[in-house]
């Protein structure tokens, strides 16, 4: 056992416990920081991979922009200090969520697993490699991903944004009843 | 520390063009102690002298001399504060999440030192027997980790802002963090044409890269729009929003005290440091001597601790920059600032990373087409036609800004009118000079009123 695979060990461990209490504690906020703790042992997890650009890519997006937007939206809208009561769930939610949470992991273990074979020898990617195969070999996907989201954002625009000159004018009308 | 040495030795033997060109093969662990040692006392030692530096210079810019009484030229005053400041009582108020409360500020303290780990100071020296470069580490993707970096530090300011238990300081950590992420998109974007003129992302190779041309001169668009962005990102005047010291009562930091405070004190002096760091990295050639000196006896003073002297030199003018800004500028509005950094830095920057990527293919060569001979001398139609299309696009803009201009100027000089009903617009107004007053019309029907103001609600 080298020092990498304790290294890797223990980014997995902070990874999996993590991610256990982002989904059980009761602070909406605390649960948000657990998310961030989780997804920074991801990237951690990359970096004794020997992928630094990945890890310091999941560091800035995920870490540095997604669970900030989600903190801010906590915040601009409501964020307790203290425990909250109101987001528990019932008993038998838990258990379904128990028991899909054992699928996904036996699922996964059963089509990983068999792969494992020797350790397999880390080597050092340049940045020149990531970006043939990024933007050679994978352009499509790649680019295809980028107007997925391109697409989302745009609908949610649209969806906030966006109402029909009928349906604003209505309720204009109907308040103007009201105050006649 | 055995994953350290995998680390260098891996780098060692990396063949890859764009990878660091640093060699730490000869530097042994407890010399990469001594290095983060140095960087700490350098940084702390800095943060120290630019307080006093800061208070003395905008004291004569204001035309009063600054603290002159601690030590000599009130030197030590900074160092008299820190005492005062950690001697003071630690408060913590009931409403905060306790843990949260004492973590924020440590966030914010720890990630503004991370950063400078992958700063060149200097180039390869004897330090103790050994030949080592004068920076912490170095990776393929360093800039990259002050960017990530720079990210997980906002997290030091909208936790604090939150845990505090109050409003004042949630707003204010709001607001900071909007204009930490904002900004920082157009930071990314601006480093962009460095690497593409660089070839690397790693800093020991971007500087290599500049030995006989600074990127400030080929890449000018970019490092205005990084200076701008460094002080949005360092939340300096005048884009001190966060602070805010009319409206917000001192921003996510309100309801710190003693050390906690003093630790986001120095996060931000510390984070100045390494924005400035980095801008002398990607723009000013690093460590390298100013042309001309560069070249005095066959390259002397690029050697050794020397390109320590050119790189704290380079530091402080963007120092004396951020004092001079805020002893020169009053406090943007938050709307324009936010409009300027979406509407205004990020296209432009997006345009400019087209161009520079355009400008670097055609120096490799990849834009190749025919050409027109003209007077015995050979210009390539790809030029000729963007030569044109620039010129045309400056030209639409200026044509266009005048038409504005004469629009603006023809509303401006109208006369006023020669009478006024001074509650025409529902509100009184006074006359201007000249003007007579009319009747005023306050038998305005209560109907009209009230269908606009629903109208506007709904």
């Amino acid at each position: 056992m080298t020092a990498l695979d304790v290294a890797f060990a223990a980014v997995g461990l902070v990874t999996a416990a993590s991610g256990l209490l982002a989904v059980t504690t009761r602070h909406v906020v605390h649960a948000a920081l657990w998310l961030v703790v989780c997804l920074g042992a991801v990237a951690g997890c990359y970096l004794v991979l020997g992928a630094e650009f990945v890890a310091l890519v999941q560091l800035l997006v995920y870490v540095g922009a997604i669970v900030v937007l989600v903190l801010f939206a906590l915040m601009l809208t409501r964020a307790p200090i203290g425990a909250n009561p109101d987001i528990s769930t019932g008993r038998l939610h838990r258990v379904l969520a128990g028991v899909l949470g054992a699928g996904v992991t036996a699922l996964l273990a059963a089509a990983l697993l068999p792969l494992a074979g020797p350790a397999v020898e880390r080597r050092d990617t340049s940045t020149t490699q990531l970006a043939e195969q990024l933007f050679g070999t994978w352009v499509w996907p790649f680019e295809v991903l980028s107007v997925l989201l391109l697409v989302a954002l745009v609908a949610a625009m649209a969806v906030s944004r966006m109402t029909r000159p009928s349906v604003a004018a209505e309720p204009a009308v109907t308040g103007e009843d009201g105050v006649a | 520390m055995s994953t350290l040495t995998y680390a260098t030795q891996a780098l060692a033997q990396a063949p890859f063009a764009d990878n660091p060109s640093t060699d730490f093969t000869d530097t042994p662990w407890w010399l990469h102690l001594v290095k983060a040692l140095f960087v700490f006392v350098f940084l702390l030692v800095n943060t120290l002298i630019v307080i006093w530096f800061e208070r003395r210079v905008i004291g004569r810019m204001q035309q009063r001399p600054g603290p002159n009484r601690t030590g000599p030229f009130g030197l030590l005053q900074t160092l008299a504060d820190g005492v005062k400041l950690a001697l003071k009582e630690d408060l913590t108020p009931k409403n905060a999440d306790k843990v949260v409360f004492a973590l924020a500020p440590a966030i914010a303290g720890a990630m503004a030192f991370v950063s400078f780990a992958i700063i060149p100071l200097g180039p390869t020296v004897s330090m103790f027997g050994h030949r080592t470069p004068l920076q912490l580490t170095d990776i393929p993707v360093a800039v990259l980790l002050v960017l990530a970096v720079a990210g997980v530090g906002v997290y030091g300011i909208v936790l604090a802002g939150w845990s505090s238990g109050s409003t004042y300081p949630l707003l204010g950590g709001l607001r900071s963090t909007a204009q930490v992420i904002s900004y920082e998109i157009a930071m990314g974007l601006s480093l962009v044409a460095v690497f593409l003129y660089s070839g690397s992302m790693s800093t020991s190779q971007i500087v290599g890269a500049q030995k006989d041309l600074w990127y400030i001169l080929p890449l000018v668009p970019s490092f205005l729009v990084y200076v701008v962005t460094m002080v949005g990102e360092t939340n300096r005047l005048p884009f001190d929003l966060a602070e805010g010291e009319g409206e917000l009562t001192g921003g996510f930091h309100t309801e710190y005290s003693s050390l906690k405070f003093a630790m986001f004190f120095l996060g931000e002096y510390v984070n100045m440091f390494t924005v400035s760091a980095l801008a002398t990295t990607m723009f000013l050639g690093g460590w390298m001597a100013p042309p001309g000196i560069a070249a005095i006896n066959d390259g002397m003073f690029n050697h050794g601790w020397w390109g320590l002297l050119w790189f704290v030199i380079k530091l402080w003018l963007f120092m004396f920059f951020f004092v001079w800004l805020r002893g020169s500028l009053p406090r943007v509005r938050y709307d324009q600032f936010m409009r300027f950094g979406w509407k205004f830095l990020i296209p432009v920057t997006l345009a400019w990373v087209v161009v520079a990527a355009f400008m670097k293919a055609s120096q490799l060569g990849y834009i190749a087409g025919p050409s027109l001979t003209f007077n015995g001398r050979e210009f390539p139609v790809v030029s000729i036609a963007f030569v044109v299309v620039l010129a045309g696009a400056v030209l639409v803009i200026a044509w266009l800004r005048d038409n504005k201009k004469i629009e603006q100027d023809a509303i401006r000089n109208t006369p006023p009118p020669e009478e006024i009903d001074p509650f025409a617009g529902g509100y009184p107004v006074p006359p201007l000079p000249g003007q007579r007053l009319k009747e005023p019309s306050l038998a305005i029907s209560a109907g009209d009123t009230a269908t606009d103001k629903e109208a506007t609600r709904g």
